[in-house]
């Protein structure tokens, strides 16, 4: 045989190096940081009861937040893999199909109105928050016949991400807690505890494994909604389960970074040009390196300007505004 | 007895019904082709037979159960459908997508067992698709696509196979492979098809029965002689045809036609 792409053989080889670049990612995250820490520190602060500054900085501040990248990243990848394959849209991904920008306006609105509220509180509100963002953007599309081509759902989600963002800083300004809400949207993984993560994380773990449990579905839906339903599948309970998925991942990931576009359409394109289109592969695949990949804006979002802190959400949209104008170039079809 | 048909069948959108009243057999281990002009509502009742689309009233009847009752992946082992022109599989391969046809026999998280890898490979092997297992579907030309599509709806292992015009957008020495694969595959392992055809003359040659559409009902359901005739044709097309016989398969067939001229 001759080169062939089978990507169902050598997927176990790409997930291991997969798993070994993402361990690598997590060593460096560890390590590097305004506080001069080193590998043994690290290694210190994760295996033993040791304490002294640098192991504490790292068990305290520092582990937990990578944790939170870690999830998030995978969360946000994740989801925009899901959409992606839905909607059979290239340029489907939460932050721009509504989801964050209605997560955010249902955070400003939860801050201003119950300002005792608890963390899961929020994150339920971001819950409801992106269903509405998603659910509006997806009505205005289907308004019209072929409202829901690429172009036209990405122009519905632009407006209704704009009109939603301006509500959260309208909220923000009229209960003088601007302040409060932007720390929440713009402050990315500042300040990420484990009481936090103890809320988030099993609901991040819950989307992700469910999803994996869907992906063979997702495929099928994937190529043809009719092919689908040939194939005896009941396309519109998977596509509630999924949307619902989607949300819980990108609520999640509001509610504990804020808005974070561009991870969940890039990773997902990354991944297909490495594991191809079988969403069985797709989705683990993406779940790593959406990891890896927010470790490492956070590692330079700490590091570029030491001792001050670059916003992550600005360093992920330097890095993947190149990359949606590859993908408008190249017409709206998918990289492979 | 009939294992499909439909009984006053009504499909359509908001208001506007496209098929109306319709109750048509399908002959078991026959060839039917559904012909009429564009908009006459031959995809929507092929859609609605196959539950891509809901209906409003009536009744769509396989094996004496009501198919909108019966669950979907049941259905899935009795019929493949073939959509019209599938979108791009985006790097899929043949093998890869074949398979997708063994997904009504499996559960969520099942792997291909050692049937299905055999009743693939027999799908590739029966429409000659199995050099190109490795390749991606969508490197392949438009006949060969086909025959793929074909193979993955072999897969699923149904006796009935609805195709949506399965030789648009091919040249014609591939339309004529497509049809002579469907015939092959009636005629050796006794599968029914049932597809939507656009050419009357191969309607005619390669059909058992005919359904001929206009507005949503039938003007006339038979073999080739009832259907492809003058009379029919210009109630179903609005045209006034000449019609002869193919002189290798001696079948009726269109030789010449012209749009009817004055009143209707």
């Amino acid at each position: 045989m001759t080169k062939e792409k089978h990507f169902s053989g050598n997927f176990s080889l790409k997930l291991m190096a997969g798993i070994l670049v993402f361990v690598g990612m997590f060593v460096v995250a560890m390590v590097f940081g305004a506080a001069n820490t080193t590998v043994k520190d690290v290694w210190l602060a994760l295996t033993s009861h040791t304490t002294n500054e640098q192991i504490t900085i790292i068990r305290e501040l520092r582990f937990p937040r990578e944790v939170g990248a870690i999830f998030v990243g995978s969360a946000l990848a994740v989801s925009g893999a899901i959409m992606q394959g839905m909607t059979r849209n290239p340029l489907a991904e939460p932050g721009i199909l509504g989801l964050s920008a209605g997560a955010n306006a249902a955070l400003a609105i939860t801050i201003a109105l119950i300002p005792s509220a608890n963390y899961l509180t929020i994150m339920v509100a971001c819950f409801m928050g992106a269903a509405v963002g998603a659910i509006i953007v997806f009505g205005i599309g289907s308004m019209k016949k072929g409202g829901f081509s690429p172009l036209r759902l990405v122009l519905a989600g632009t407006a209704v991400s704009t009109f939603l963002y301006a509500v959260s800083e309208g909220i923000g300004l009229y209960f003088k807690i601007s302040k409060d809400v932007s720390m929440w949207t713009a402050g990315g993984l500042i300040g990420t505890t484990w009481s936090q993560l103890q809320i988030i994380v099993p609901f991040i773990v819950a989307g992700i494994l469910f999803s994996l449990y869907l992906s063979r579905q997702l495929t099928i839906l994937s190529l043809n909604e009719e092919v689908a339903v040939g194939l005896g599948q009941n396309t519109s309970r998977i596509k509630v389960i999924l949307f619902i998925i989607t949300i819980m991942l990108t609520g999640a990931s509001v509610a504990l970074v804020g808005n974070m576009a561009f991870i969940g359409l890039m990773v997902p394109h990354v991944v297909r040009a490495i594991v191809g289109t079988d969403y069985r592969y797709i989705l683990p695949m993406s779940a790593i390196i959406g990891a890896v990949f927010m470790l490492l804006a956070d590692t330079l979002g700490r590091t570029i300007n030491i001792p001050y802190e670059t916003p992550v959400a600005a360093i992920v949209a330097m890095m993947g505004l190149p990359f949606f104008l590859i993908i408008v170039h190249k017409g709206g079809k998918v990289l492979s | 007895m009939v294992r499909l048909f439909t009984d006053e069948l009504n499909v359509g959108y908001s208001d506007r019904l496209i098929v109306k009243d319709l109750s048509v057999h399908i002959p078991d281990k026959k060839i039917t082709a559904i012909i009429g002009s564009n908009g006459c509502g031959k995809s929507t009742l092929l859609k609605a037979m196959t539950r891509i689309i809901s209906h409003q009233t009536g009744s769509i009847i396989l094996d004496g159960e009501n198919i909108t009752k019966e669950n979907t992946k049941v259905l899935a082992k009795k019929m493949a459908i073939l959509p019209q022109s599938p979108e791009s599989t985006s790097g899929l391969t043949v093998g890869e997508l074949v398979s997708f046809g063994r997904f009504p026999y499996q559960s969520s998280f099942g792997r291909l067992t050692k049937k299905d890898y055999e009743v693939i490979d027999w799908a590739l092997e029966v429409t000659r698709t199995k050099e190109f297992k490795f390749r991606p579907v969508d490197a392949l030309s438009g006949g060969q696509r086909q025959r793929v599509w074909i193979a993955m709806a072999l897969a699923q292992e149904t006796d009935i196979i609805f195709l949506d015009e399965p030789t648009t957008y091919l040249d014609m020495a591939h339309q004529l492979e497509v049809l002579e694969l469907l015939q092959k595959l009636n005629r050796e392992q006794e599968r029914t098809i049932v597809m939507v055809l656009h050419d009357l003359n191969q309607a005619a040659r390669f059909a058992d029965y005919i359904v001929a559409l206009k507005e949503g009902e039938i003007v006339k359901a038979g073999n080739c002689e009832d259907v492809i005739n003058h009379h029919v044709l210009r109630t179903v097309f609005q045209i006034d045809t000449e019609i002869g016989r193919d002189p290798r398969t001696n079948k009726p067939m269109c030789v010449t036609y012209n749009l009817l001229k004055g009143d209707s």
